[in-house]
């Protein structure tokens, strides 16, 4: 089982270190802290600008810096009765999608990893063609509206509730569950789906922590599904309302002046907001998807 | 089935039996994900039918009537399609040569940093534009390139005049690619640091011992480790030039003024079904796609899996 990190890279061995090297090194850091700036700064610039006040963003004053320092903007998206209540919907749906999704993806995934499993040799490339063509847009759309389910929080959650590729990642995991183990508790009296659920689910923290953080992150930004099939605005997700927040406005740049900049104060804290949960979630999951993607991105 | 008893032959269906009592629990964990795949993967495939059947609003699942090829016929002679099927491979193939390469590098820059913790935290900064919803992102680019923006007040700091860079055509593809990288570049070393730490470190100690410096060992030992990931993973991208990868980043940030070079089939195949109820002509255009994506897709993972041996899926 590969529990190689990445941090582990061939290091240790290298002996010859250069005076030419050393000096790449250094600059080789410092371009490192200029990409991690680079790539923080669009954060920083919203997080900026929501606690800005108008006249500053007006003025073109603000950098990374709130200028004019208020939280009156999260006071009024907080406090708008569309915001919370989008966001609540997304609470919910992201919980409702990522629970569906690992229970459905581990039932898939789990046979998928059995190479004694006959049927394998007909489900597996049932499965794969998926990743080679499919359905398309309109005929998606035509299903959804055929099955009743427009307008239902259903068509947000189905589409994606099973991803073939998640699918595939987790087969690999499952895979590297010693079979001795399972066998050793299917003699102890676990039946096959008691030895899944006993010896190789508890052994799969990694890769279940890192479809939690897949999934929970695909419902969390799912805007598309949202815009197909919601017509009713109680029931949109806040990725869909910040959708028409960001897409009202700055179009028409043109007539700036009061209306416009306080819609980027308030587009800024409502993204700022929505970007929140995820940005301190990934971080604690993060040494587990590496590993995840690993072991199952370099298997054929 | 049949299949599978002429192969085990004589005394199969015993035999295929007693697999079935043996394993049966595995399958019947499968059965509510197959159905899902044959629900709302195999069902939206066979519905590709209404583009050769006249399909209007109301009407059942698979159309009413056959037309044959006359929206194939339609579409292969409407410009806005040729103009969404160039900007497709344009943007696609743009993106692919310079993220690609870019890619790489990155990789092998992060794997020349030696404090650890460092690297992790280079690691951690760069990943997270990769959970950041498309949305927020097309809101960041917005917000940066308005015309009271940082950019601008760059460029009118300095001298020069306000652009509206989101309603210029000219500046979609440098848009598209930019945010690409920003947002794939720490994500897409992944398979690229997995491969380097697979790489046997007596292979860097030989080279050592030969004399090779640290450049030296890099080029000699770390770029051939990764040769087989360089080819696959360049050849899968080739194979989906034709695909709507970042479908909703154009859906999000493109708008009539710039259709001229940002419009691609999707987005023209949304526009024409969902937009003006032209159900059946815009299946047909997106089954055109579909095609030629099952084709690329298909050769190139073939092609992979005869020169590098290994294959994605």
């Amino acid at each position: 089982m590969a529990k190689k990190n990445v941090d582990d890279a061939p290091m240790a061995s290298r002996m010859i270190i250069s005076k030419g090297y050393r000096t790449f090194t250094v600059i080789n850091d410092i371009f490192m802290v200029i990409i991690c700036l680079v790539m923080l700064y669009p954060f920083l610039y919203l997080v900026a600008q929501s606690f800005s006040s108008t006249e500053a963003i007006v003025a073109g004053k603000v950098g990374i810096v709130p200028v004019g320092f208020s939280v009156e903007t999260y006071k009024y998206v907080l406090t708008s009765n569309v915001f919370l209540p989008d966001y609540l919907n997304t609470v919910i749906y992201a919980v409702i999608g990522t629970v569906s999704a690992l229970i459905l993806s581990c039932l898939l995934a789990y046979p998928l990893s059995k190479k004694e499993l006959r049927g394998n040799k007909i489900v597996g490339p049932f499965i794969i063609f998926t990743m080679y063509f499919a359905g398309g847009m309109i005929p998606n759309y035509i299903l959804m509206t055929s099955l009743g389910l427009k307008d239902t929080v259903a068509a947000f959650i189905l589409p994606g509730v099973i991803s073939t590729y998640y699918v595939i990642l987790m087969r690999s995991f499952f895979e590297s569950v010693p079979a001795e183990l399972e066998e050793a508790g299917e003699i102890d009296g676990l039946s096959k789906f008691g030895a899944f659920l006993h010896v190789a689910l508890p052994m799969s923290k990694p890769i279940i922590a890192t479809m939690t953080l897949f999934y929970l992150v695909q419902y969390w930004n799912n805007w598309f599904d949202a815009f197909l099939y919601l017509d009713t605005p109680t029931k949109w997700p806040v990725a869909y309302y910040l959708r028409t927040l960001i897409s009202t406005s700055s179009s028409s740049a043109e007539d700036a002046g009061e209306a416009m900049t306080i819609a980027a104060n308030i587009k800024s804290c409502a993204m700022v907001l929505t970007a929140a949960p995820i940005i301190c979630v990934y971080p604690f999951i993060q040494k587990y998807f590496v590993q995840g993607m690993m072991l199952g991105g370099v298997k054929g | 089935m049949a299949a599978k008893q002429k192969v085990t032959g004589y005394g199969g269906r015993k035999s295929l039996g007693r697999h079935f009592r043996k394993y049966w629990q595995l399958y019947a964990m499968m059965l509510i994900p197959i159905i899902y795949y044959i629900i709302f993967r195999y069902v939206p495939m066979l519905g590709n039918i209404i583009a050769f059947r006249r399909y209007r609003a109301g009407s059942s699942i698979l159309g009413d009537e056959w037309s044959g090829f006359k929206y194939f016929r339609q579409f292969i002679h409407d410009s806005n399609f040729w103009r969404s099927f160039r900007n497709t491979l344009l943007l696609n193939g743009k993106y692919l040569l310079i993220s690609f390469p870019v890619t790489i590098i990155f990789a092998l820059l992060l794997n020349e940093i030696k404090n650890m913790k460092f690297k992790k935290f280079v690691q951690t900064i760069t990943y997270l534009p990769h959970f950041i919803s498309i949305v927020i992102v097309a809101g960041m680019i917005r917000e940066l390139l308005s015309t009271s923006g940082p950019i601008n007040n760059a460029i009118v700091a300095s001298g020069g005049e306000a652009i509206q860079f989101i309603s210029l055509p000219q500046w979609f593809t440098t848009i598209f690619v930019a945010s690409g990288i920003w947002q794939g570049l720490g994500w897409n070393t992944i398979l690229y640091l997995a491969a380097m730490s697979g790489i046997n470190p007596e292979l860097y100690e030989a080279a050592s011992l030969d004399g090779a410096g640290r450049f030296k060992q890099a080029l000699h030992v770390t770029i051939p480790g990764i040769l087989p990931t360089i080819m696959t993973l360049l050849i899968l991208n080739i194979g989906s030039l034709c695909g709507s990868v970042a479908f909703e980043k154009v859906m999000l940030l493109y708008q009539p003024t710039t259709y001229e070079t940002a419009d691609i089939i999707a987005t023209y195949v949304y526009r024409m079904g969902l937009g003006s109820g032209n159900y059946s002509y815009a299946t047909a255009v997106g089954l055109f796609q579909g095609i030629i994506n099952v084709v690329l897709l298909t050769a190139a993972n073939v092609f992979s899996k005869r020169t590098t041996g290994s294959s994605l899926y």
